[in-house]
């Protein structure tokens, strides 16, 4: 298990993007699966520096766990925010010409639809949210 | 990430190369609203593009409607795979014009 402790703000992002990457080289997951755990971590690390804090700034923890065979990786977020659980909010409506399409709502469907499970919990004071990807 | 621009006549040939996230995307808004602005039609190429997170998917949708709003078009070509898949499972798909 790998653990990063860092200052949840966007300018952290390629710092946390790559240690998720070093975490992943190695178990031969293929380019696209890489692209869409990416895209996960960015946009939960992302929402945790946008508004987990209010208008202050706060700690993150990422935990990246992979399976012994290497074939499952677990990217868990904690942070000490404001209790809020992005999987509440209803999915956008992708059905919509472009001139209704709302422009947020995005990045949270994304991660639903390309991971294989998401959980939000919020214990002791944390938010605690785990994406689980298979990576074959 | 790098955009590259070349204007001829009314049309705007843009290549974005690269990884287009929360912390290039506001460099990518600024090139294609310049684009949006001076052309009647703006091609972006995605050929060299890697990644897309929903902050590159929002500058993508701005520009489609500021171009359709003064009746131009938006258009993308030579949209890889992995990339195409982004946009199917958003909706993107059937929203923008991809060649």
């Amino acid at each position: 298990m790998d653990k990063l402790d860092i200052l949840a703000k966007t300018e952290n992002l390629d710092t946390v993007i790559d240690f998720v990457n070093q975490h992943l080289e190695g178990t031969g997951c293929p380019m696209k699966i890489q692209m869409q755990i990416d895209i996960a971590v960015e946009e939960i690390f992302v929402n945790i520096a946008n508004y987990a804090y209010g208008s202050g700034e706060g700690p993150a923890t990422v935990r990246v766990q992979t399976d012994d065979e290497g074939k499952m990786v677990d990217i868990t977020f904690i942070d000490n925010g404001v209790p809020y659980d992005p999987l509440a909010k209803d999915d956008p409506d992708i059905t919509l010409s472009a001139q209704d399409r709302q422009i947020g709502g995005l990045g949270i469907f994304m991660v639903k639809k390309s991971m294989d499970d998401v959980i939000y919990e919020y214990r002791d004071g944390h938010n605690i949210l785990t994406l689980k990807k298979g990576l074959k | 990430m790098t955009v590259n621009v070349n204007y001829e006549n009314q049309i705007a040939n843009m290549q974005v190369e690269g990884r287009v996230d929360t912390t290039t995307a506001p460099d990518l808004e600024k090139e294609i609203n310049a684009a949006t602005e001076k052309a009647e039609v703006v091609n972006l190429d995605c050929s060299k593009l890697i990644y897309i997170s929903s902050a590159g998917l929002r500058v993508l949708l701005s520009a489609h409607k500021a171009m359709a709003k003064k009746g131009g078009r938006f258009e993308l070509t030579n949209v890889g795979e992995d990339i195409m898949e982004i946009f199917s499972i958003t909706g993107f798909s059937r929203i923008l014009n991809i060649k």
